[in-house]
């Protein structure tokens, strides 16, 4: 026992965090083995996250103990976790690219006394240093912006390191990698991990899991599921592990049957201004009444396609709406007439308009359906048409006119979704529609789009939560690195064929 | 069972409380417009006098032309300060036109077009060069300040070029050309009202009409709002945009028509830095910098506050440096209050909506 214990470097017992309403963790064990790459794994809210935050010291337990090299810890804040050696590499870069290397790693804590001058030779030796630990060619004083993104990735990891990390959390550190940058970054963490650092690994690539890991640990739901040595297991264990077996639900009823297409998509490509290719060569269809859900990882290409779809991305391909050939250049409010709308992932910076009134959030996009003598808003259409629509979506609202910043999130997307239904679209985009909004939340876009396909609406949705995308889609394509690498009918969908669909090619 | 009805009688008076308030924040630029009317009552005899109100909202006209016109502008998160020197030009277009005409070298002539031509020509290049703003906005990615900063020097620089700094003199025309009628514009009354009053007010008119009835409108609104929604949701982002910047254009263009015939004279200085008293205005009538807020009633109402704040100051004698100084601690106080109603106004909705 006691030799086992000098292996694990952080033993995390027992803990909870409650928050109003939710359990993120419940009495989670959780164990940080030195000098090896720990991988944590689980489905989209099953907790690993907030496992994290709590071990970096961004959040507070609300009960449990942490113990650091056997010796019991609390984190008070990120500065209190570095300080005891536990840094955190998050997936959105925090780095600014109008700073050099060797300012952006020293940013916040700088080497500077009293009324002294910055002591830059030093900063620039540190750096220099990390920069040798971390096998990279890479000048103190080149400017952040001029550096790849895997290098910046790696940057990230020399600030953790700059404070002598012991223990390197990564959350997602490939998601916007490319293969060789991936390739770089294993390197590295090999070094480290040969250097006696520990590493915890987040990541949803289960392929990279098996290269790179050494110990895994599954949670489920906010609890513990299972530990093992990677050595011992393959994919199709750790999905098993990770869904467990309960029946997914269903929100579709048997015999549908679904109409002509009404979105026609051939050989999509979208090749951004760096010369990466976001959307490769996608053809695919939805026909009038069925719902098709896009399956894939962060990156997979799906929030670009559906940009593609509503014309907001210099495209190349074919597009039919409802019959129509739509030009690659028609733009978008041409594009919504012809019966196309989408709900975008980011609510808040794509859906809403904050200080606006529920009514006119709702309305904008079909302004044009009510107008008198084409030319002035119909007023008394206009607030039926709001007064029904917030019936039929069952939006609680006290007044129209309301801010729609003074609603709660699941309600605040109803509105978006509403909006899009004013245009009477005939395809309806929804782009990780139940992103940051509640369980009971879900279930009403989800039956909420059941009803729309019955009205012989096409739906097509992204999400990356493969119980999601079990539950309401009639067919469900796989995309992975802006590749189709799956189309097939639900009745024959499993959820490992999904999952490995997902990582081809990575 | 008592305990309870009395926390929620309490209750209910705090917010009542609390909803009074909002509606006096709601309403300050009225209140404050009326303050400001009883003070100068008070303290200016014959202040409200018809003759002196009629010349004070005379005054008033020019800068709720340009206010009006920028309205939409500040509502889109845009500012448009090259509207002061539109004004010089566009005064300086018109005063050429009446006083050389359109001269064509090659044919040794010159054509003096009518009245009737000369108004519509001025609005026109008013409003091209409002749109030029706009273009150069949404196409080429220059911020709004800086945009609009150019193109101010540019167009007075152009003004002083047409006239190389003098004055155009005697605008009332001749009547051989058939060119008479401009001083009208300005001297005129219908029903006892200068033609400026009048023009002021369907102007605010047709403004407020387009920000509440139509798409144009409520597009407008919606950039301010949320560009990145916007353009999702089906808003021709730009091209509203460049409207936005050509209506500004073309109010400034009228202001600079009216203020040329009331002088009867045109001079390239005219409008220096009425952009910032349009500004001012719009600011005191609610409309946020930060876009996405404002209405057109109130942009009338700030040009009223700001007007009588300047004329009844004169009236009572105060130098001109505190008028400076009482102007910008008026302004400062309007966006603190501002500042302070749309916190009150969150809270209220949310209080509202559980």
């Amino acid at each position: 026992m006691s030799q086992a214990n000098a292996d694990v470097v952080i033993r995390a017992e027992k803990i909870s965090m409650i928050y109003p309403g939710t359990i993120a963790l419940n009495e989670v064990d959780y164990r940080v083995y030195r000098g090896k790459v720990n991988v944590i794994i689980g489905e989209n809210g099953a907790g690993k996250s907030t496992l994290m935050k709590i071990l970096a010291g961004v959040q507070q337990p609300s009960k449990g103990t942490i113990y650091l090299n056997d010796e019991a810890v609390s984190f008070q804040n990120t500065r209190d976790a570095a300080a005891k050696g536990v840094g955190m590499v998050h997936q959105e870069l925090n780095l600014f690219g109008n700073l050099t290397v060797a300012e952006n790693i020293f940013l916040g804590r700088e080497k500077q006394h009293g009324l002294m001058p910055l002591d830059t030779a030093e900063q620039h030796r540190v750096t220099a240093e990390l920069m040798a630990r971390l096998d990279q060619d890479i000048s103190p004083t080149e400017l952040l912006s001029n550096l790849k993104v895997g290098q910046q990735q790696l940057i990230e990891i020399a600030k953790a390191l700059a404070d002598e990390a012991d223990v390197l959390i990564l959350d997602e550190p490939t998601s916007a990698l490319s293969k060789t940058e991936v390739e770089l970054l294993f390197k590295v963490i090999r070094d480290l991990t040969a250097q006696g650092v520990s590493i915890i690994y987040i990541s949803h690539r289960l392929e990279e899991l098996m290269a790179i890991g050494d110990h895994i640990t599954i949670l489920r739901d906010g609890n513990f599921q299972s530990e093992a040595e990677v050595k011992d297991i393959d994919v199709p264990w750790i999905v098993r592990e990770m869904l467990g077996s309960d029946p997914v639900s269903n929100f579709l009823k048997p015999g549908r049957e679904f109409g002509k297409p009404v979105l026609d998509v051939k050989n999509i490509k979208l090749i951004n201004e760096m010369g990466h290719t976001l959307v490769d060569d996608v053809s695919m269809d939805v026909k009038s009444g069925e719902i098709v859900g896009i399956y894939g990882l962060m990156g997979a290409g799906r929030t670009e396609l559906m940009e593609c779809l509503l014309g907001l991305q210099d495209y190349s391909g074919e597009v039919e709406i409802a019959g129509h050939k739509v030009p690659a250049k028609m733009d978008t409010s041409d594009r919504i007439r012809y019966g196309i709308c989408l709900v975008p992932e980011d609510r808040k910076k794509n859906g809403i308009f904050p200080i606006s009134s529920v009514s006119n959030n709702m309305t904008i996009s079909s302004l044009w359906r009510r107008l008198k003598h084409r030319f002035s808003i119909d007023e008394k259409a206009e607030a039926e048409a709001v007064t029904s629509a917030i019936g039929d979506l069952s939006i609680k609202v006290s007044s129209p006119d309301i801010e729609i910043r003074a609603l709660s999130g699941g309600n605040q997307q109803k509105v978006v979704i509403g909006r899009t239904l004013l245009t009477s679209p005939k395809v309806l985009l929804l782009d990780e529609p139940t992103r940051g909004i509640d369980i009971g939340a879900k279930g009403d876009v989800f039956k909420m789009m059941v009803k729309l396909s019955e009205q012989g609406i096409g739906v097509l949705f992204s999400t990356s939560d493969l119980k999601e995308i079990m539950a309401v889609s009639d067919r469900i394509l796989v995309m992975s690195g802006g590749k189709l690498t799956a189309n097939i009918a639900r009745s024959e969908a499993t959820e490992s064929a999904l999952v490995s669909a997902s990582a081809q090619g990575l | 069972m008592k305990t309870s009805q009395n926390t929620a009688s309490q209750q209910s008076s705090v917010f009542s409380g609390e909803s009074l308030l909002l509606l006096a924040l709601k309403m300050r630029t009225f209140i404050a417009l009326f303050l400001i009317l009883a003070f100068f009552t008070f303290m200016v005899p014959g202040f409200l006098a018809a003759s002196s109100v009629v010349i004070m909202v005379k005054h008033i006209a020019i800068n709720a032309f340009l206010a009006l016109g920028i309205t939409f502008v500040i509502i889109t998160a845009g500012i448009d300060l090259s509207i002061g020197a539109i004004l010089g030009f566009c005064g300086m277009v018109a005063g050429w036109l009446i006083t050389k005409g359109i001269v064509l070298p090659m044919f040794g002539i010159a054509i003096f077009p009518s009245v009737w031509l000369i108004v519509p020509m001025v609005l026109v290049i008013g409003g091209l060069i409002g749109a030029v703003n706009g273009i150069l906005i949404t196409r080429y990615n220059v911020a709004p300040f800086i945009c609009t900063l150019g193109t101010m020097y540019i167009v007075r620089g152009a003004a002083m070029l047409l006239s190389g700094g003098e004055t155009f003199t005697g605008l009332s025309g001749n009547e051989q050309l058939g060119n008479t009628g401009f001083e009208l514009i300005g001297s005129a009354k219908l029903l006892g009202l200068p033609y400026a009053i009048w023009m002021m007010f369907i102007l605010a008119g047709v403004i407020a009409y387009i920000a509440k009835r139509t798409q144009f409108g409520r597009h407008v609104f919606a950039i301010g709002d949320n560009e990145h929604s916007a353009e999702l949701s089906g808003v021709k982002v730009r091209s509203v945009k460049v409207w936005v910047y050509t209506i500004s254009g073309l109010c400034a263009a009228l202001a600079g028509i009216v203020v040329s015939s009331q002088l009867v004279a045109s001079h390239p200085a005219t409008g220096v830095a009425f952009e910032m008293n349009a500004i001012a205005a719009v600011v005191l009538g609610g409309t946020s910098l930060a876009g996405g807020r404002g209405t057109i009633m109130g942009t009338l109402i700030g040009a009223f506050v700001i007007g009588i704040l300047a004329d009844g100051l004169v009236m009572m004698g105060v130098s001109e440096f505190w008028q400076m100084v009482i102007k910008g601690v008026v302004i400062i106080l309007a966006v603190i209050i501002d500042q302070k109603q749309s916190r009150l106004q969150h809270k209220a909705a949310i209080v509202q909506q559980k």
